[in-house]
């Protein structure tokens, strides 16, 4: 039964790992991953406990080792980074910047990236988020908003990056 | 009262109490740069959604329900249950075999890669294996499906550091149903798989050779009959193919045809040689 909780997790976890990842195919590896990894765990989850926040706990283990083995192998071994789109129904416009948004997603550091997309897309409260990460709410603020303030710079291109630069500098 | 740009933040993910919260919300409104601002940050949020909440609408695949169902427990035994039985037919029909044909690979996988020669000679073997493993799936014959073939063409050529394409079998009555990487001797194969309307399946098996190449006897177009699957084999530009079904012969060779001859019409036009590795 505590199974079925967890496979009511999957999709969000699903989402989570492609807004992270930007592939579809890693996306997916990531979760398996992390599945079965939680699986093998089970028997550490305490029950009453937060399982989401243990899911995506593990999920960030996984990603973060898998990040610093990709860093040792040669070449991406998806061709797809960043091409796909599965949106349909969208304008062409909204297309163009959803399009944008996955990929100035990838530009971020991880650890801005994960902060943001907990917080933005998965709706954690910082206190949630910092637990998940293993790390100081206060780490856990500064990251979201050097994540934001890069990500509007990245999206908004060099016109009406300006202003906002001046303003981001106040943030520490 | 005095506010911080993480105010700002803090008032977006809806961190800060109701009445600080007002209290933030109108010193935000009171100065373009900072309303700014905040639209900006409000907008990714909705861009994030906008991008990405499909995934929630999407089936969960199978794979990831069957790990998650198996259970902690009985996931091992589960797992090597299911991996038992696939790989059962693979044995029988292997034992089935020449005794020089399949296990005569043994003295192959103990670190020296086998030579093109060798790959030809397990060639019909390894590819009607891979028939009888995967063509009787129902559920998941191939991993990257055809509505996706764009990126299964850019994958397993990645993959096998050549171009690589699924030819196209229509005018033989047979549409592609998809692909998947397998383990070859010593490097990734290629395995494509293709149904007719009446069900019946057919797989091409495709892989690079080592360099060295190999004679004019062993590259030929060839036929080899390996249990109840039939297999017509040949190698071409570095490159051994092997398609493979349980058809009657006369009716598989029309079909061997049309690839043999659409693969080194692309062969010829798309690359001199993989790369030596």
């Amino acid at each position: 039964m505590d199974q079925e909780a967890l496979v009511a997790l999957i999709p969000r976890l699903r989402r989570y790992a492609r807004a992270l990842t930007g592939e579809r195919f890693r996306a997916d590896d990531l979760v398996q991953d992390t599945l079965e990894r939680a699986l093998s765990k089970w028997a550490l989850w305490r029950p009453g406990t937060d399982l989401r926040a243990w899911t995506f706990t593990i999920m960030h283990n996984v990603f973060v080792n898998q990040v610093r083995r990709a860093a040792l192998a040669p070449e991406s071994l998806d061709p797809d980074a960043g091409l796909e789109m599965e949106d349909g129904g969208a304008s062409a416009d909204t297309l163009a910047q959803l399009n944008a948004l996955n990929s100035a997603l990838q530009r971020l550091p991880d650890e801005q990236r994960e902060v943001l997309l907990l917080v933005t897309l998965e709706g954690f409260s910082y206190d949630e988020a910092a637990h998940t990460l293993g790390l100081p709410i206060g780490t856990v603020m500064s990251r979201l908003a050097r994540g934001r303030a890069r990500l509007a710079l990245l999206l908004e291109g060099n016109g009406a990056a300006g202003a906002t630069q001046v303003q981001l500098k106040v943030v520490k | 009262m005095s506010f911080s740009e993480t105010d700002i933040h803090r008032l977006i993910d809806g961190e800060l109490p109701p009445v600080q919260a007002g209290e933030v919300a109108a010193w935000v409104a009171a100065d373009p740069a900072r309303a700014r601002l905040a639209e900006a940050y409000r907008r990714q949020r909705g861009l994030l959604h906008q991008r990405y909440d499909a995934l929630l609408g999407e089936p969960v695949p199978v794979p990831m329900l069957e790990t998650v169902r198996s259970g902690p427990a009985r996931r091992r035994a589960a797992a090597n249950q299911s991996i038992f039985r696939r790989a059962a037919g693979a044995v029988l029909l292997a034992v089935a075999c020449t005794a020089g044909g399949w296990f005569g690979h043994a003295r192959f996988g103990g670190g020296s890669s086998a030579t093109a020669s060798d790959a030809m000679a397990a060639l019909p073997q390894r590819a009607a294996v891979a028939f009888a493993v995967y063509s009787p799936e129902v559920r998941h014959p191939v991993e990257v499906s055809a509505n996706e073939e764009a990126h299964l063409t850019r994958w397993l050529s990645t993959r096998l550091a050549t171009p690589v394409r699924a030819p196209t079998l229509g005018p033989q009555g047979f549409q592609l149903v998809g692909g998947r990487l397998l383990p070859g001797e010593d490097r990734p194969v290629a395995q494509f798989m293709y149904q007719n309307a009446a069900g019946k399946r057919l797989t091409l098996y495709l892989s690079t050779l080592a360099p060295g190449g190999v004679s004019a006897r062993e590259s030929a177009f060839r036929f080899e009959r390996v249990r109840n699957v039939n297999n017509f084999y040949w190698a071409e530009d570095n490159r051994a193919y092997a398609l493979s079904g349980d058809l009657a012969r006369e009716e598989l060779m029309p079909v061997a045809r049309a690839v043999y001859e659409q693969v080194g019409k692309s062969a010829a036009a798309e690359t001199p040689a993989p790369p030596a590795k």
